[in-house]
């Protein structure tokens, strides 16, 4: 393991740092989770690049730092793309368009709508290489599809939130990107029915990739407006299988009413749901995702009431956007914890990011668990403290 | 001969105690096995040349009492190996002198099936393909599919993130689990994840998947099952040379279409599965794909076309597309047959698991044949051609030591080349005790010692299937940091 010119440089830092520091990429998504008391910033900024792309062997690496657009139109350049579909939340949580950052999507394990069919960011990254709380550089995994050797410290590190060390390169598996996309959109169903589609459509044998129920109010937000309820069926594969798979499903559901959006519909509608475009949002509002299984979906957007929301990944995924005040955190945090689910909370005041539990808390011995690994890997405590928990 | 560490004087002082001890928390008179003849089927897994009897084996069925156990170890300082079906084929499940062996072979409930939410939760010693069995009926299946499917158990897939030959669609096993149960080394029960997806904190799941027994013992699973595609169906290809077929490969994988399975096996693989299996394999042939696409008759029908017109371009030299159901199966009958189609020409055999980056396969694989004619010894390879898995079968006889250092030498040396090309050790067998001592061709010291402080901080004194992954530190134990 040779450190590269930028890791020795980010490494230096870490050791001669005598105060936590902010662990940083293009910080847009510093309004997640909750606050960090820091007196410095360390970035990736100087890591920029795609350093390995291998088509054939559906494998790309780039340095933490590159844009994730770049690496988006270099890889739809030979026809494929990410697989977990990583969302663009700039709409909700500032921030320019296009700026985040891989090492951003990797540390938050942001995944879009065809997440529920095809794994979630952390299920694609085959390697990683870091800079620990230690000041060593370390790697994990490397440029092959399968690697079982020693433990998975890829998966540790993404979704880590930078607490753990800089993620300073990356290298994921990407597939062919479909040659269409087609959707099935069933107009005014509830929350209730609209899941018992999506359950039927996520477990027939069309390959459905995507699957979301959007309320009046959020349909009312694609850039293709409905003005009623929505639930919407994804299906990518080749031209043909599309038409086939659409219509058939679409006869098998046996809702009236059903139609097909064709490829440039679909895709323009699914950009759209990706970056939770219809989330109804007011300046202010906290934002919250749930993830619960699938058929809880609909008890979670009852039960908190207040806030408005819509449900992707068949029901299982419940976003809500609504007053950010502790009365709704605590609604959103006993919804998820009835239906047996978790809980993020992306968006809100810092006073509120530090007087919650932005993720659910853990039962003592795991906590103590999660204490040991981040001491064995940060033992100083530098890197993004209290991010995750308060006072880790 | 592999090394193991000295097992610790006061715990075989104190056996009977310790017997007496498991017999006290598991009441079942045949859940805990002390006497020699009744351990001997413990003493070794799907890694043959290693056996080592444990002090005793406790076999629980319930959660409950996998964590008496471990709390009773624990106390006592006892080491413990869990273990499934004993299927590993790197030791894994090796005992130790000193230790108990947990076999999770009773706890084989399914606990339930959800169809809405597309999951079902197992005890860790339901078998792989029982998950699949017991959803079936229902259209659906649960994809990860080793080749020791019909014996191995799901709980060993968790700890080994075992693969397949279509999981280049359908991923590994960590990409197919949504939650755990697990004992930790002091005999606490934790739940992980649960039925939904993503869990927020650290990735326990995804740290636990493949950890080889190291954090904590697996006991309840829950695993996304899927609903399985209308119809498969499998074609077959042979080539003049390895080059020509991995260009095959290469122009699949560039064409768009991401193949269920796509095998490749070479010359020896194909005369050994062909004698065992009749399946019509072409004998002429330095080389050969399988390749197996999903969909409705019409789309299956499309996509072997396709497929067909990329071989065309290679100048095949054998080119079957099934027609059916049972033509498809005798297509796969073969290669599934290739450990038994090994052990009939054989004596015995090594099944090696190392990973390449595709584009290096005919390199690798004329570098295995110099290797193979220096130490002569034959070898057989089958390769996960989508995702770079070379399965390596080296053939020796276990009878003669010569024959079985040179095999375990020549398997080595494939593996530290894998590494070199910029590939890894093992694809989805584990590191076990078998590849253990490798793991400093892959790793730099500092960077194994994270490894290390990471276990310790599940495992803080070492019980837990010790003398595995990592390498052993020239000093006795304690190992930890």
């Amino acid at each position: 393991m040779i450190a590269t010119e930028a890791e020795s440089l980010i490494a230096g830092q870490i050791a001669a740092a005598r105060e936590p520091l902010l662990v940083r990429g293009a910080g847009t998504k510093s309004g997640m989770l909750r606050p960090v008391q820091a007196a410095g910033t360390i970035g990736t900024a100087g890591l920029s690049g795609i350093t390995l792309y291998a088509p054939k062997e559906l494998i790309i690496s780039a340095l933490a730092g590159t844009p994730l657009h770049e690496i988006e139109t270099a890889l739809a350049e030979h026809g494929q793309h990410l697989i977990a579909e990583p969302p663009d939340l700039s709409a909700l949580l500032g921030g320019p368009r296009d700026t985040q950052t891989l090492g951003g999507v990797v540390a938050t394990n942001l995944s879009g709508p065809r997440r529920v069919a095809w794994g979630a960011m952390r299920d694609h990254v085959m390697g990683i290489r870091a800079v620990t709380g230690r000041a060593e550089v370390i790697h994990s995994g490397g440029r092959v599809l399968k690697n079982v050797t020693g433990l998975d410290l890829c998966k540790l590190f993404t979704g880590s939130h930078g607490t753990l060390g800089i993620i300073t390169e990356i290298t994921l598996k990407v597939l062919p990107a479909s040659e269409a996309t087609g959707t099935i959109v069933i107009p005014g169903l509830d929350a209730d029915a609209a899941v018992a589609a999506m359950s039927a459509a996520l477990g027939s044998p069309y390959g459905v990739s995507g699957a979301v129920w959007l309320p009046a109010e959020a349909a009312a937000r694609l850039p293709e407006p409905f003005d009623r309820s929505v639930t919407l069926i994804r299906i990518e594969d080749f031209a043909a299988s599309v038409s086939y798979r659409t219509e058939k499903l679409r006869v098998e559901l046996g809702h009236a009413g059903a139609a097909i959006l064709d490829d440039a519909a679909s895709r323009t509608l699914w950009r759209a749901v990706r970056d939770a475009i219809p989330l109804p949002v007011t300046d202010g509002d906290g934002i919250w995702r749930v993830s619960v299984r699938p058929s809880c979906g609909p008890g979670v957007l009852r039960a908190v009431v207040g806030p408005a929301g819509y449900l992707d990944w068949g029901g299982g995924l419940v976003w809500l956007a609504g007053p950010a005040t502790e009365t709704t955190h605590r609604a959103v945090e006993a919804a998820a914890r009835l239906a047996g689910g978790t809980w993020t909370l992306m968006r809100a005041p810092d006073s509120l990011r530090n007087a919650v539990d932005v993720v659910p808390p853990e039962p003592a011995v795991l906590a103590a668990i999660t204490r040991r690994v981040k001491e064995a890997m940060d033992p100083r405590g530098i890197l993004n403290p209290g991010r995750i928990y308060a006072g880790l | 001969m592999i090394r193991l560490p000295d097992p610790k004087p006061d715990v075989l002082a104190r056996r009977d105690a310790v017997i007496a001890g498991l017999r006290a928390v598991l009441p079942d008179e045949e859940a805990v096995i002390a006497d020699p003849i009744s351990l001997k089927p413990y003493e070794t897994d799907g890694l043959s040349a290693y056996r080592q009897m444990p002090l005793a084996v406790a076999l629980p069925e319930t959660t409950e009492q996998v964590a008496a156990i471990m709390r009773f170890c624990h106390e006592n300082g006892v080491r413990v190996v869990p273990r499934g079906a004993g299927t590993s084929l790197s030791g894994g499940a090796l005992p130790m002198e000193d230790a108990v062996v947990v076999g999770l072979m009773r706890m084989n409930q399914i606990l339930d099936i959800n169809y809405p939410d597309r999951c079902a939760t197992v005890q860790a010693g339901v078998t792989n393909i029982g998950i699949t069995n017991a959803v079936s009926d229902e259209g659906f299946f649960y994809a990860p599919d080793p080749s020791s499917q019909i014996a191995c158990m799901i709980g060993g897939n968790v700890a080994m993130n075992s693969g397949g030959a279509h999981c280049l669609k359908y991923g590994v096993t960590t990409n197919n689990l949504l939650g755990l149960t697990i004992v930790t080394v002091d005999g606490e029960i934790l739940h992980i994840g649960g039925e939904h997806l993503d869990a927020a904190g650290y990735d326990w799941l995804g740290l636990l998947t493949g950890s080889e027994g190291q954090l904590a013992v697996v006991t309840e699973i829950t695993v996304r099952i899927l609903r399985s595609p209308e119809g498969a169906r499998a074609m077959l290809a042979g080539f003049a040379s390895n080059e020509i077929a991995g260009e095959c490969v290469d122009a699949i994988i560039s064409s768009g279409i991401i193949p269920v399975a796509l095998e490749f096996m070479d010359r020896p693989a194909i005369h050994a599965c062909e004698a065992f299996a009749h399946a019509g394999y072409p004998l002429d042939v330095e080389a050969m794909l399988i390749i197996e696409v999903e969909g409705s008759v019409a789309e299956q029908d499309d996509l072997l076309a396709r497929l067909t017109e990329i071989c065309n371009r290679h100048n095949p030299m054998n080119l079957k597309v099934s027609q059916s159901a049972e033509e498809s199966a005798a297509i796969w009958k073969g290669r599934k047959g290739a450990f038994g189609a090994i052990g009939r020409i054989s004596p015995d055999y090594l099944c090696m698991d190392g990973v390449i980056p595709t584009s290096k396969l005919p390199d690798v694989l004329r570098r295995i044949q110099e290797m193979s004619d220096s130490n002569q010894l034959k070898v057989a390879n089958i390769f996960h051609a989508g995702d770079g898995n070379l399965h390596p079968l080296i053939m020796f006889d276990a009878n003669d030591p010569d024959s079985f250092h040179r095999a375990e030498t020549f398997g080595a040396d494939i593996l530290k080349l894998c590494v070199e090309v910029g590939g890894c050790l093992t694809g989805e067998h584990g590191v076990g005790v078998e590849k253990r001592d490798l793991m400093p061709f892959q790793f730099a010291e500092h960077e194994l010692e994270q490894q290390r402080r990471i276990k310790s901080a599940f495992d803080p004194d070492w019980l837990l299937n010790p003398s595995k992954v990592f390498p052993l530190r020239p000093s006795p134990l304690p190992q930890a940091a």
